[in-house]
């Protein structure tokens, strides 16, 4: 039953041949047993899931049931869920039981499908390891001693795992592509705007974005058409007509033309990972795919031009944090400005009050022009890059992350060595184009590597299909860890 | 460009981030060595381009100026570290 | 004097809306503390702002009203600084690109002393911003603790900046007068500064003439026009001694003090300027298309200027009444009103009753007509509607009544007790009649009266022929005591000056 697909669990449900409590309870004992290996989960609340899913049985049973109703999925903790603690990784948030829900877990919640717990995550989203929550690293499945990748490692990690049927995940620069390829299974970020960001607390605004993380590509495409959908309490919700992003996972892909930017093929890439990839190109050539060559010349730029603008968004996004009227307040302090001063110092980890001191210097008198502005002509150079290449392909391939999963603790002392890991993925974010990762086989140490997808505006369905007939042919995606 | 400790005191109290001597030198360096890596991005011609705001060349929306939300202090103020009838404490703001 | 004094304003007015400027929340005064401020006021996490309709159509009109450019884009920006009554850390506000730009203001200048006479001004104004209110502090009872209200918190705020163009008191509180009821007059903001509708910076620096600007002081949330007029006066002066006696003035806020009269500079935070504004990513550019300006423009009630024009020009009013009869739009309804009833004709009568009687009534009851600080009342709450006037204007114009006689009827409608005795449809002919206020026009009448007085008095009225002018009064005084002030005045002058003639 972990192995089934959301269809087939969606099947077995609709035929009792299961109950989702049965299913629910399932899920909540292997996380009961492996969670304190893994520690991808921060908080379950088995008799809330418990009540969701026997509300899921009643409405099997009266035929009003969705695609996932009564399927357990797993929330990142940056989703607030109404009633349930969601703490961002943040020891700020360490209390902080949200009164409302995010559009996506009220999706999810119309839907039928059950809320299995709140996954771990880097804090406030920063990070590519998650090593830097507040509630501990998350371990890799494949290898406990290796980081699972960030920020969304801890549903990776609990998908790799099986400790749900699928999860919801966010990336900002890669913090769904990265973990989904160190834990070796599927994740997608939609384009910029087609998920809501309404209650998926704010890291870099222009650039977050909600989406699925799975076993497979047709997982991918059940959860997103839950998730995905205009919101009018998000003004940069996109209105546009519902689609099924099932409906082209079938086409045969001749005549698909994948780009290889050359950027992304040059040094800076572990070789284990480029034998891997180069076999996924190979097999797209057999399933009638052509190559072109491209070029991304502005993609270098990426990962300075992310961050400065990421964290300049962050800084402003995090000073709400300011323990008056929720989350931290620090024990003791003499007046206002210590309070605010000694809630923000203890309530924010390192990593995030680097992030955050980056980002009000480069926003600062005097600065604002080289760095901020310069930093968003930037981008839209890179986005331009991309919208040039479209013009000779259908797709572009390349690999989600340099290298496989590294040790944790490995890259903890200098920062830049942690951001390098997301080289070939920010610059999906700054162009606000969908991005995805699927499993394409194993590296150094028997460690996943991933393929990384990138498609035009709202082409998710083509990027999905594309994914599907690899995954028809090969098996990477089935792949689970040894012992779990 | 380079921070000194100046800098970094600023941008920690504009901040609202309390440090002591230790953390502000580990941040100067840290930031520092960030700042390395951005530096790379400031030779760049950018003459004549648009800045890029958001991933979409499109217009805010309006919404009608209709009531929607109704009274949920008790809610709100459930999870809020100091009220008192129906106030959020703070300590004493002097003009 | 001299110093040359340079003054501008910064007004912050609340827009009318019914719910915030970037949530459903509703801005209704006066509710209990917190009960109005929902999850976006209060900046939970994940929160997310979107722009209220109504908040840009008031913008709009303010800018159509004043002649300004409307921007066809502008964009929101975030203006970061930590104070409690700021949840999100941030100010959601527009920065290098307001919704309105460059238009004008003409005011009309009353000097606040000497023998000058009143005059016309344009006071500039540079642009106009959409931006959102913070929330309330409270100091309560408690020691050392500080309460937050957030109903406050999200208001919809158009801040209005002008030129420096102002030189005296008299014209910075002239402008805010003017601006007060231009805001008022096209219904975008009730002005009513009690409760902080409409509340005024005003920057103040002095210089000698030819010399660059000097360095400017801000006098923050100013809340009425005396007492901008009084912190003015006090700042200028403290500026010119110090700067006289060698000393320099640091660019700094201030506070008005109404107690003391004096201003004082707040609490220095020199990092407080550092704003690190940038475009919200939360928001997307505001658009605005020439044919949304247009039906705004086709909403907009006839404007101040208009009307004083069509009154000079239609109606043959002074410049000076026309002004004082569109200082509000309350007034100006009023007269309308009166004129619909009473006939186009009576123009200078009704403007003259407003004006005179209307006015000196209303300030004797202690209600401040044209300026008050209640926002709503004014002519509203004039006991004596435009109908009864109008009414009893059609008595006065008909000779019915003699005009002293029409004051009093005025008074006694003034004074009546609407809650004990429901007055009656047609209140002046009840008076007249229920008084016997009947003027007598019969000529007849009146001549066999001043008959009987001539007669009476054979010694004064020779005196008077032999000419003692003042005497006339005299015999005016023992016509109308002899008619219990009946007498048509204009007739009993003509008759008593034919027959005294002889």
């Amino acid at each position: 039953m972990i192995d089934s697909s959301l269809a087939q669990l969606g099947a077995a449900l609709r035929a009792k041949k299961i109950s989702s409590v049965e299913l629910t309870q399932n899920y909540l004992d292997r996380i009961a047993q492996l969670n304190p290996k893994l520690n991808a989960f921060i908080t379950v609340n088995p008799e809330i899931s418990l009540a969701q899913a026997r509300a899921a049985d009643a409405r099997l049973a009266a035929g009003s049931a969705e695609t996932l109703t009564g399927i357990p999925i797993a929330q990142k903790d940056i989703f607030c869920a109404k009633g349930w603690l969601t703490t961002c990784g943040s020891k700020m948030l360490h209390n902080f039981v949200s009164p409302y829900d995010a559009h996506v877990i009220a999706q999810f919640n119309n839907a039928g499908a059950i809320n299995l717990g709140k996954t771990n995550m880097d804090e406030f989203a920063m990070g590519s390891s998650n090593e830097t929550s507040h509630y501990g690293p998350v371990k890799n499945p494949w290898d406990t001693a290796r980081v699972p990748g960030g920020s969304s490692g801890g549903t990776a990690a609990a998908v790799a795992a099986r400790l749900c049927a699928a999860a919801t995940g966010t990336d900002t620069g890669g913090s769904i592509r990265q973990p989904a390829a160190l834990c070796g299974i599927s994740g997608l970020k939609p384009t910029y705007g087609v998920c809501s960001r309404y209650g998926m607390i704010a890291f870099a605004s222009s650039l977050d974005q909600a989406g699925p993380m799975g076993r497979s590509a047709e997982d991918l495409a059940l959860m997103l058409n839950v998730m995905a959908g205009f919101d009018e309490r998000d003004s940069t919700s996109l209105q546009r007509d519902k689609e099924d992003y099932t409906r082209g996972l079938n086409k045969p892909l001749n005549g698909l033309r994948i780009g290889l930017p050359k950027e992304f093929f040059a040094e800076g890439m572990g070789a284990d990972v480029a034998k891997a990839v180069e076999s996924a190109i190979t097999e797209y050539k057999k399933l009638g795919a052509t190559i072109v060559d491209i070029s991304l010349p502005n993609s270098k730029l990426s990962v300075p031009v992310y961050y400065v603008l990421a964290p300049a968004e962050a800084s402003s996004n995090l000073s709400r944090f300011d323990g008056v009227r929720y989350g931290y307040r620090a024990p003791e302090y003499t007046d206002l400005a210590d309070m605010y001063e000694k809630s923000r110092a203890q309530g924010f980890g390192a990593e995030v009050k680097r992030r955050i001191m980056i980002g009000t210097y480069v926003l600062s008198h005097g600065y604002y022009d080289a760095y901020y502005l310069q930093a968003q002509k930037i981008r839209r150079l890179i986005a331009q890059d991309f919208t040039e290449a479209y013009k000779q392909c259908d797709v572009i391939m390349g690999p989600t992350s340099p290298s496989t999963a590294f040790k944790l603790g490995e890259k903890g002392d200098d920062p830049v060595q942690m951001y390098l890991s997301d080289i070939y993925t920010i610059a999906v974010n700054l162009a606000g184009l969908p991005g995805m990762s699927i499993p394409c086989g194993f590296g150094d140490n028997n460690m996943p590597v991933g393929l990384q997808i990138i498609g035009n505006y709202f082409d998710e369905a083509r990027m999905l299909n594309v994914a599907h007939q690899y995954q028809l042919a090969t098996d990477w995606h089935s792949r689970a860890p040894q012992g779990l | 460009m380079s921070l000194n400790s100046a800098d970094v005191e600023k941008v920690a109290r504009l901040a609202r981030l309390a440090m002591d001597e230790q953390e502000l030198q580990a941040a100067q360096t840290q930031l520092n060595n960030i700042f390395g890596l951005i530096a790379e991005m400031q030779a760049v011609d950018t003459k004549g381009i648009d800045p890029m705001s958001h991933a979409q060349d499109l217009a805010q929306r309006l919404r009608e100026d209709v009531v929607t939300e109704t009274n949920q202090r008790e809610a709100f103020q459930a999870i809020a570290p100091q009220v008192e009838q129906g106030l959020y404490l703070v300590p004493q703001v002097i003009e | 004097m001299n110093w040359e004094i340079v003054i501008g304003l910064e007004v912050h007015t609340q827009l009318s809306t019914n719910t915030k400027i970037f949530s459903g929340a509703s801005t209704a005064f006066g509710a209990e503390p917190n009960t109005q401020a929902d999850a976006v006021s209060i900046a939970l996490p994940g929160v997310l702002p979107v722009l209220n309709k109504g908040a840009v159509e008031r913008a709009i009109k303010f800018g159509l009203a004043t002649g300004s450019h409307i921007a066809n884009r502008s964009v929101f920006a975030r203006k970061n600084y930590f104070y409690p009554d700021l949840p999100k850390g941030y100010q959601i506000s527009q920065f290098d690109l307001p919704v309105v730009g460059q238009g004008a203001l003409t005011i009309q200048v009353e000097p606040l002393s000497g023998n000058a006479k009143p005059y016309e001004k344009t006071v500039r104004i540079t642009r106009a911003h959409l931006e959102e209110d913070a929330g309330k502090s409270v100091h309560g009872d408690s020691q050392g603790v500080t309460g937050i209200d957030l109903n406050r918190a999200g208001t919809p705020l158009l801040e209005i900046v002008s030129e420096p163009d102002m030189s005296s008191a008299a014209e910075a509180v002239a402008y805010a007068k003017a601006l007060h009821s231009l805001v008022r007059w096209i219904g975008i903001c009730d002005g009513n500064m009690q409760e902080g509708s409409f509340r005024c910076d005003v920057n103040v620096s002095v210089r000698k003439p030819g010399q660059p600007l000097g360095t400017r002081r801000e006098i923050k949330n100013l809340n009425s026009f005396k007492f901008m007029q009084q912190a003015i006066d006090y700042e200028v002066q403290w500026q010119i001694d110090t700067l006289e006696n060698g000393g320099k003035i640091q660019q700094a806020t201030v506070l008005f003090n109404p107690d003391t009269g004096e201003t004082r500079s707040m609490r220095s935070k020199e990092d407080a300027h550092d704003y690190r504004y940038f475009p919200d990513p939360d928001l997307l550019p505001l658009e605005i298309s020439s044919e949304w300006i247009e039906r705004v423009r086709g909403t907009l009630p006839e404007l101040p200027q208009a009307k004083q024009a069509r009154y000079v020009n239609e109606l043959g009013l002074s410049a000076y009444d026309a002004g004082l009869l569109t200082a509000s739009r309350d007034i100006a309804m009023y007269f309308e009103e009166c004129l619909e009833i009473a006939g186009a004709d009576k123009a200078k009568i009704c403007a003259n009753w407003i004006v005179g009687d209307v006015t000196s009534h209303m300030n004797s009851s202690g209600i401040d007509l044209y300026l008050n600080l209640m926002g709503s009342a004014g002519v509203e709450i004039c006991p004596v509607s435009p109908k009864q006037l109008a009414n009893l204007i059609s008595r006065i114009a008909d000779n019915t009544v003699s005009n002293s006689g029409a004051k009093s009827i005025f008074k006694t409608i003034w004074l009546w007790d609407i809650v004990r005795n429901s007055p009656p449809e047609n209140i002046v002919d009840y008076i007249i009649d229920r008084d016997n206020l009947k003027q007598v026009s019969d000529s007849g009448a009146i001549e066999a009266l001043v008959d009987e007085i001539i007669a009476a008095n054979a010694e004064k009225v020779a005196e008077y022929r032999s000419g003692k002018d003042k005497l006339f009064g005299f015999f005016v005084g023992l016509a109308m005591k002899a008619s219990k002030g009946k007498a048509n005045p204009a007739q009993l002058n003509d008759i008593l000056k034919k027959k005294l003639e002889g």
